[in-house]
């Protein structure tokens, strides 16, 4: 007998089924992908005496019928993978509806173990469990957990090692009346006799329940005209007698069951209380005037975290960088000339570090973010959004990553995935690069003080935001009459009560996300900022024809830059993007601005032949304002917030939809919008002198 | 086939209803149903504001339904 055990943790969304697992794996967790789709799995060890517990979290469902990814996902790892234990987390104040998907399992006849999570606050409300004779009725083990406050997680471990050891389900049979259950036993027999894989494979008496719900899958997968015979002619005799669909019957039928079980075992002492304190909370939250303007609100103030308490750290880790940079061009053996030399600091540390400096900013939105989710207002968010969302054929849960995309499209991208829909989702997808990223606002930061009087460097920041958003809607609603056209999916999603979350449960989201950002930096940011050093630093000129000229250090970089890969390229460009208002120099930080956003500001920097280090300073913008005009430098701006989203983006949109036709479609749609865009505001913004105007000369 | 039945979006804010039948598909039937949404169930439509989605509760959950959603669900009114 080896000592490892493989337990699967299963429940409905919001039962509480992470936090058991955090409580049960701790930080030992991995997060992966399923083979093909896109859903999350999350896995984790931990050991209990002398044996080591494998931990699978299985997305939350409400069934295991084989509709959404999530459902399939769940059941495939229960039937396939045979979990030594499968646990189901029961959230205690809403059994009813949580033993649904109990019953399922029990259907399945696999080893079965049920877990009351949050009883204390169930018990508060007025409910009185008999556990035992919940466990007699169900022939299931059960075991109360406060997971949240780590109780129970002794009893929960040795739960599973007994139930392994014994491996003998004692599980109570549902009975569906005599009609169905007569069906199914035909089935059943039909199944035997024409000796199906499939009853080898799983169990037979589920096979031909889930053949009488009209289980799309598991009817494909018997291949045998006796079986759908048999189902055609049971499904018909069922629908005669009850006139409604059997699965509607069969699900009607486990409900009978659970109520029955819960009638002796679940005491409600107290009157119900008309209100609980979600309620009330929900009746401010979620108002039908101020819920929309305290969710603005709220987001101005994740925002505010985000900039001003993210702010110190990023520039200690900017400073870092520089001064590491500066450390190692000291040391560098073969001194400062060296190509080597300038591949570590210009290119890796320079663009690396360019991107691990917004570390501070992202941890603080992912933990923002990690709240409002644990808490339960983000269900809430999505509920007020729908109404504007829908308007655009979108709902509200699109909202979310959408709001994500403020911080990096690359984790946004990513959270596009909580959207069951696949048209939904891609629309999603395209979209979320119009959110204004973290990565743009150097950009901004760079422009519009060169630019523009203090008094209206706060609105022209927010116009740009503003802008990507009523650009993002536009395409929104353009795509789903177009490419994505199809009825907006349902929408239903299930507002959870309020929680106070844990911490650990907090630490664990904001890094899971996170390390996926250091992922990133790793290595797509890695890669690309090597190539592009490259393509700035090759070829070389051939600095023994300047000999005669004093050429400064910046002027030496200025003409590398120029005979640059780089450079010719932005002066190849130029033609094109000269009706924009832009010059090769200009082209030239675009182009660099390919691999991240904000390595437009560096190469803007080099190509006005000054050092890295200035390029932030007041110098850089003195120089911009002598030779562009305000509207060029709006025009810029709106170049860089609409047009191809960094390649790190198309990476995960590449990644995400399964296909680089989604990746090329995205990049080649957002640079001709940019393009188009931006050739109207500048022409138009020509002729009426508006630059000037703007800023009242 | 002409009913009297009312759709669930024409219950106002505060009000039980109680669930017929689902018209639509076998998905949204099976995930509806997965949810609590059965015949006989006793759903009270806590907010249903013109035009956007509504929040009712069935089974001591809160659930958002999207306009749509609401009127696949078929109730009389009690």
């Amino acid at each position: 007998m080896s000592n490892k055990i493989k337990v699967a943790l299963a429940g409905n969304p919001n039962c509480g089924k992470t936090t058991v697992f955090n409580m049960l794996t701790g930080s030992n967790q991995k997060v992966a992908n399923y083979p093909g789709v896109t859903v999350e799995k999350k896995s984790g060890k931990c050991h209990y005496k002398d044996k080591l517990i494998e931990v699978v979290d299985l997305p939350g469902t409400y069934c295991l019928s084989a509709y959404s990814e999530e459902e399939l996902v769940a059941r495939h790892f229960i039937l396939n993978e045979k979990p030594d234990v499968v646990v189901d987390i029961i959230d205690a104040s809403n059994i009813e509806r949580n033993l649904y998907l109990a019953v399922q399992l029990m259907e399945m006849r696999v080893p079965l173990l049920l877990v009351l999570n949050m009883a204390d606050v169930a018990r508060k409300k007025g409910l009185v469990f008999d556990i035992a004779q919940l466990e007699k009725l169900l022939g299931v083990r059960i075991i109360e957990t406060v997971a949240s406050k780590e109780q129970g997680r002794d009893e929960l471990l040795g739960a599973i090692v007994q139930s392994w050891q014994s491996k003998t389900p004692m599980l109570a049979t549902v009975r569906y009346g005599k009609e169905i259950d007569d069906e199914i036993k035909k089935i059943r027999q039909i199944i035997e006799e024409n000796h199906l894989p499939i009853a080898d494979k799983y169990d037979k008496g589920w096979v031909a329940l889930k053949l009488l719900e009209q289980d799309e899958e598991i009817l494909k997968a018997c291949q045998s005209e006796a079986v759908a015979g048999a189902v055609e002619k049971g499904a018909k005799y069922i629908r005669d007698i009850f006139k409604d669909e059997p699965e509607i019957i069969i699900a009607d039928r486990r409900y009978g069951f659970i109520s029955g079980a819960c009638q002796e075992t679940v005491k409600s002492t107290t009157i119900k209380v008309r209100h609980d304190i979600s309620d009330i909370i929900d009746m401010v939250l979620t108002h039908k005037v101020l819920g929309l303007p305290l969710f603005i609100l709220l987001m101005y103030l994740v925002f505010q975290l985000v900039f001003i308490i993210g702010g110190w750290p990023v520039l200690l880790l900017e400073h870092f960088f520089g001064w590491m940079g500066q450390g190692i061009t000291n040391i560098w053996p073969t001194g400062p000339d060296s190509i080597l030399l300038s591949l570590v600091v210009d290119g890796i540390i320079g663009g690396v570090g360019g991107v691990v400096a917004f570390l501070p900013n992202i941890l603080i939105l992912f933990a923002a973010i990690a709240i409002l989710e644990d808490t339960g207002y983000m269900a809430r968010a999505a509920f007020i959004m729908d109404r504007i969302m829908h308007k655009i054929g979108l709902h509200g849960k699109s909202f979310i990553p959408m709001l994500i995309g403020f911080g990096c499209s690359v984790p946004a991208i990513m959270a596009t995935r909580i959207l069951e829909n696949k048209r939904n989702r891609l629309t999603t997808i395209m979209i979320t690069p119009l959110m204004s990223c973290g990565a743009r606002f150097p950009i901004y930061a760079l422009l519009i003080p060169a630019f523009f009087p203090v008094r209206l460097q706060g609105p022209i920041l927010w116009i740009l935001y503003l802008t990507g958003i009523v650009i993002a809607i536009v395409t929104a609603k353009i795509l789903r009459h177009t490419i994505f056209r199809g009825e907006t999916v349902p929408f239903v999603m299930e507002l959870p009560p309020y929680r106070i979350p844990t911490l650990k449960g907090i630490v664990i989201h904001t890094w899971d996300r996170s390390k996926l950002y250091l992922q990133k930096a790793g290595t797509i940011i890695l890669a690309l900022s090597i190539l592009l050093w490259a393509a700035t630093t090759f070829p070389k000129i051939d600095i023994s024809k300047y000999q005669g000229q004093k050429l400064s250090v910046q002027q030496i970089q200025q003409l590398n830059l120029t005979h640059s890969v780089l450079g010719r390229a932005g002066k190849a460009i130029e033609p094109a993007i000269r009706p924009l208002g832009f010059d090769w120099k200009i082209g030239t930080a675009l182009i660099g601005a390919l691999g991240a956003k904000e390595v437009f500001v560096s190469q803007l920097g080099i190509v006005y032949s000054l050092g890295n280090e200035e390029a932030n300073s007041h110098t850089l913008q003195t120089t911009l304002r002598a030779d562009y005009s305000p509207l060029q430098g709006l025009c810029v701006m709106l170049f860089c917030l609409i047009s191809a989203p960094c390649l790190a983006t198309l990476a995960i949109t590449t990644k995400e939809t399964g296909s680089w036709r989604w990746g090329a479609f995205q990049f080649i749609m957002l640079t001709a919008i940019a393009y188009v865009l931006t050739l109207i505001v500048y022409q138009i913004g020509s002729v009426l002198e508006l630059g000037n105007k703007i800023i009242g000369v | 086939m002409k009913d009297n039945l009312l759709h669930l979006s024409d219950i106002q804010s505060g009000q039980n209803a109680r669930l017929k039948k689902i018209i639509g598909g076998q998905e949204i039937r099976q995930r509806l149903t997965a949810m609590g949404f059965l015949p006989g169930q006793i759903i009270l439509v806590v907010k249903n504001g013109h035009p956007g989605p509504l929040v009712v509760k069935v089974k001591e959950s809160k659930i958002v339904l999207g306009r749509g959603m609401s009127q696949k669900i078929k109730v009389e009114k009690i």
